[in-house]
């Protein structure tokens, strides 16, 4: 096994980049893939908490490269499945702790007999996306269909082109197709024709992400919810697997409005 | 080695500006320069601790790898690498592209001017990338764009801009007070364009989008207009 390293970013906070990592690599998991999440958000852990692994840690990633302990006591195996692990962020350090070197490092020892390791980069460009996208075989953008939020990925974008990172992934989070209907929204055209870089899936706006994110239970494991639908399509596009985007059209009517108010659209 | 250790300090000069340190270099090839600067802070990594470092390399023409090798080695010394400027457009390209500033408060010392003037109207700088947020392009004469301008760059040239692609960041055409400069691009829905000192409000942006120029008009305001085939407007 030689590992992929996907590191997921944005620029701007709070566009969902800690949830597509756990969703991603939960679907990864689902598809029978060894997965290692690394929670690169030194000093604003947050990864072990979506992933409901808060009250395991014992090691983590500072401790990995500072030789306090071994890789494999730092990696956490996930609950539900067995060949899924986090290497968690140190919460009382911060971003000069740990290099872009050491990152490459840490993830060449995790190539060896992983399918694909995840790295969550944190907001911002400086040292602690550095570190995220020092290693990275490819990158995936995620945004929101907001004017900052993609003005921030444009600028991520350039810096990846600037570090010759290859060809980023965008990943358009949190689309709300009754809003883009109406025109209140930037659609995905209009974030494409933007941030010109190839798109690898569009997730819906659905609160069972949240309710997920809260329990520890990331929301590709409902079978139901289309973000988690779309987690998981986007799973398989990783995966090499040629899958059609999902048809996102506001649909109307009496049974489609009832199964909204109840959360399953 | 030791010949090596000690024709070091003569290739690069260290001295303390407003902003953090400056290192300028003499005549070498960039191995040499980065050597010799790695020599000097190995040696006295005391002084370097925690330093916020800017570089002047002259006409040195340098890639994005050659950039980010020497600032991640930097970070790993604990110094940060905040400025590059250079004579180069190349150099200063790399620097915007990586977000290291281009300038420092230090006046540019009077020699280099004839280097800026040399450069005549007729010397554009090509740029064949849509140019994203947050990269500033800055040149002396023209500068023709091939890509898209993304919302929250910049780009000032003391000529005229020509951009082959959407404008929707910044544009500002003879920044050097140049009135007879002017911007076209295929789609101008900039949020702001500049000529000379005048300025423009935000652009619509157009459903059906026409290649337009934008210049002072008679009356001395900043208009732009469709283009039309056949129509001389290069003045000069």
């Amino acid at each position: 096994m030689t590992a992929q390293v996907i590191t997921v970013t944005s620029g701007k906070g709070g566009v969902g980049k800690t949830t597509a990592v756990a969703n991603l690599a939960t679907s990864l998991a689902m598809d029978g893939k060894k997965v290692v999440c690394i929670d690169g958000d030194i000093g604003l852990r947050n990864l072990d908490v979506v992933m409901g692994l808060e009250n395991r840690i014992v090691y983590d990633i500072v401790d990995v490269i500072e030789g306090r302990c071994k890789l494999k006591q730092a990696m956490i195996r996930d609950k539900h499945f067995t060949d899924m692990y986090l290497i968690p962020a140190a919460q009382t350090r911060d971003k000069n702790a740990v290099s872009p070197s050491d990152m490459v490092r840490l993830c060449n020892d995790l190539r060896a007999d992983t399918d694909f390791v995840i790295i969550d980069s944190p907001a911002g460009i400086e040292r602690g996306f550095r570190n995220a996208i020092a290693a990275a075989d490819s990158v995936l953008v995620v945004t929101n269909p907001e004017v900052s939020a993609v003005r921030d990925a444009d600028r991520v974008v350039g810096i990846l082109e600037a570090e010759e990172k290859g060809n980023p992934s965008l990943i358009i989070n949190r689309l709300n197709p009754t809003l883009v209907k109406n025109n209140d929204m930037l659609s995905a055209e209009d974030v494409l024709d933007l941030l010109g870089i190839r798109l690898i899936g569009i997730v819906p706006e659905d609160e069972n992400v949240i309710i997920g994110s809260n329990r520890g239970a990331p929301v590709v494991t409902d079978g139901k919810s289309r973000a988690g639908q779309a987690f998981r399509n986007i799973a398989k596009r990783l995966q090499g697997e040629d899958v059609p985007f999902m048809d996102l059209a506001p649909q109307s009517g009496l049974w489609n409005t009832i199964q909204r108010l109840a959360g399953r659209k | 080695m030791n010949i090596f250790m000690e024709s070091t300090t003569s290739i690069v000069q260290i001295k303390g500006i407003r902003d953090g340190l400056l290192a300028t270099f003499e005549e070498a090839s960039w191995e040499v320069q980065r050597a010799a600067l790695m020599v000097q802070i190995n040696e006295r990594s005391a002084f370097f601790q925690g330093a916020r470092l800017a570089l002047d390399v002259g006409t040195q023409v340098l890639k994005v790898n050659d950039l980010v090798e020497l600032r991640d080695w930097l970070s790993d010394q604990t110094i940060t690498l905040w400025a590059v400027v250079s004579e180069s457009p190349t150099t200063e390209t790399t620097a915007q592209l990586l977000g290291l500033a281009t300038r420092i408060s230090k006046p540019r010392p009077e020699e280099v001017r004839p280097v800026h003037e040399a450069v005549s109207s007729d010397t554009a700088l090509f740029v064949s990338k849509t140019v994203r947020s947050g990269t500033r392009i800055e040149y002396p004469g023209t500068i023709v764009i091939f890509g898209d301008v993304n919302p929250g760059a910049e780009i000032v040239a003391e000529g005229n801009v020509i951009v082959w692609g959407r404008v929707r960041g910044m544009i500002h055409a003879g920044a050097k007070g140049d009135r007879s400069a002017f911007i076209c691009a295929l789609d101008l829905s900039a949020n702001q364009l500049r000529i000379a000192e005048e300025s423009s409000a935000m652009l619509k942006p157009q459903k059906d989008p026409k290649p337009e120029i934008a210049s002072i008009n008679d009356e001395g305001k900043l208009q732009a207009e469709l283009w039309h085939t056949g129509e001389t407007i290069i003045r000069k």
